[in-house]
């Protein structure tokens, strides 16, 4: 359904282990191992206890949707959206092959990812 | 130690032009600083401080202090988006009260409209959340989040959670259409319904055109200056009453769009000013979309969470009709949005009804205290927030 292009994300060498496990189709999240928290988006520093000992984990990639926003205004509408993961944390996406006009929030949907052409992948999500 | 009383707005000036397309942007940023040193009946030779954000060209306030020929002895570039002009009040306020400057300028100018930017809709490349070492960037400028897209998020999770319409939004845009009907300088001037609003076209849902602000150029400035100089001014001065400011950002994935940092800005001014919600008698509250006006509203304790969309209804926000007068200029909605920032405009609008120098038909009587509300960058990311309350010299 959509035919926007999935553009390269800008990669650091802070994340780049994140960037790299999407060419495999892998979800990697940060986890502190001091808390025990997941965060988003993945730093090296947990954002709540502060603590630098923090590891990418796999995320299952399934999750509900926080909230969404179809823009209209764009040669290719698109939705932007948040979704809350089931490992607890919430990022920012697109919802994609989905009806625009029948998103709900709390709406089970799972990753999918759309290759970029540079050795990468975009984390997107779709309704099942 | 508090910045109550120990400031005074002396002078104000607001870009007439919403179009500069004639007109380059340090042009503009030097335009509104003479107009607001006029109007204070000050020179550039009386400013010993400097206070801009993002929009001044340049070395931050390096190059435009070179370009108006000011020699000062404090400068502060505090950079929250569209809020950074209500915080700059409360630090060149705490700055006089500190004894480092007497006379602070502060500009706002932007020329978005003369440069055909794509604002709201189509993201926009430049300015901080552009930068490549953006912590956020890598993980959010591939989903395309344009500025209304994200207010659109913050107006569909406050709908899902409150019951909040986009009836209720669209009576936000009314009230603004209702005074700016009469003011010759509003981009738009003409009075429209509920059912214009939400029959306008839809930009990204649930937000419609009629619940955007409008693209424009312009600017504005104001002089701050110490107890002493605002007595020996033959003007009206206005006092510095509170001030707080706050940023707001996703919390490392704890995501909640349903508040904004209001809720942290505001207690802090209305503490400092030693007030209430029930004495202010007029409020310029930031309004980038519908949305914000009713999420801000809340925060700031003018009705309970969640009851923004009730509190907006009816009229409540027109002046002459209901409980809170609001954006009295037409704000942001239909009057102008200089610079994509709207925190400036909002506090010259405040000035306006405590000197009564508002139009006739939308003075509040008897405008004693006033509350003036920016947000920068955006409620559905990172914001900032900033709050002021001002009171007449006597209040």
């Amino acid at each position: 359904m959509s035919e926007r292009k999935a553009p390269a994300p800008i990669v650091n060498v802070e994340s780049k282990p994140f960037w790299d496990a999407t060419a495999e189709g892998k979800l990697l999240l940060k986890k502190c191992n001091s808390c025990g928290e997941f965060h988003w988006y993945p730093r090296a520093m947990c954002p709540f206890c502060h603590s630098m000992d923090t590891v990418w984990v796999e995320s299952a990639g399934k999750g509900v949707i926080y909230s969404h926003s179809t823009m209209r205004r764009a040669p290719v509408p698109y939705c932007l959206a948040y979704v809350t993961l089931d490992e607890g944390t919430t990022m920012m996406t697109n919802l994609v092959d989905v009806d625009f006009d029948s998103l709900e929030i709390g709406q089970k949907v799972e990753v999918s990812f759309a290759d970029t052409g540079e050795g990468n992948a975009l984390p997107y999500f779709t309704t099942v | 130690m508090s910045i109550k009383g120990k400031a005074f707005i002396a002078g104000i000036y607001e870009h007439p032009t919403r179009d500069a397309s004639d007109k380059s942007l340090p042009q503009l940023h030097a335009e509104v600083a003479k107009g607001a040193l006029e109007d204070a009946g000050l020179t550039f030779d009386d400013v010993d401080a400097y206070f801009c954000a993002g929009d001044a060209p340049g070395f931050g306030g390096l190059s435009m202090a070179e370009y108006m020929g000011i020699h000062i002895q404090h400068t502060d570039t505090t950079e929250i988006g569209g809020s950074s002009y209500v915080a700059h009040i409360g630090h060149a306020a705490a700055a006089i009260a500190a004894g480092k400057c007497n006379v602070a300028l502060i500009t706002l100018a932007g020329r978005p409209k003369a440069e055909a930017q794509k604002v709201g809709t189509g993201g926009g490349g430049k300015g901080p959340m552009f930068d490549p070492n953006a912590p956020e960037l890598g993980f959010e400028a591939v989903y395309g989040p344009a500025t209304a897209n994200m207010y659109g998020m913050a107006a569909m999770r406050h709908m899902h959670e409150f019951g909040t319409t986009s009836e209720q939004l669209a009576w936000v845009k009314v009230a603004a259409s209702h005074h700016a009907q009469y003011n010759e300088h509003a981009m738009l001037k003409k009075v429209v319904t509920v059912e214009d609003v939400i029959n306008s076209p839809m930009i990204s849902n649930p937000l419609h055109r009629l619940d955007c602000c409008v693209v424009s150029d312009g600017g504005g400035a104001m002089i701050l200056v110490s107890p002493e100089i605002a007595k020996s001014l033959d003007r009206h001065c206005v006092s510095v009453m509170g001030h707080g400011e706050s940023p707001k950002h996703l919390n490392g994935g704890k995501v909640d769009l349903t508040y904004t940092g209001a809720v942290w800005s505001g207690p802090r001014a209305f503490s400092e000013a030693g007030v209430t919600q029930a004495d202010i008698k007029y409020a310029s509250i930031y309004d980038s979309f519908t949305i914000t006006v009713v999420e801000t509203l809340e925060d700031l304790g003018f009705c309970e969470k969640g009851k923004g969309g009730e509190f907006v209804m009816d009229g409540n926000l027109i002046s002459g009709v209901g409980k809170l007068p609001f954006n009295t200029d037409g704000g942001g909605l239909c009057s102008n949005h200089p610079a994509n920032r709207g925190g400036m405009t909002k506090v010259l609008e405040a000035v306006r009804q405590l000197r009564g120098e508002a139009h006739e038909k939308v003075q509040v009587p008897d405008c004693d205290i006033v509350l003036a509300h920016g947000t920068g960058g955006s409620i559905g990311t990172r914001m900032g927030s900033a709050t002021v309350i001002l009171g007449r010299e006597d209040a």
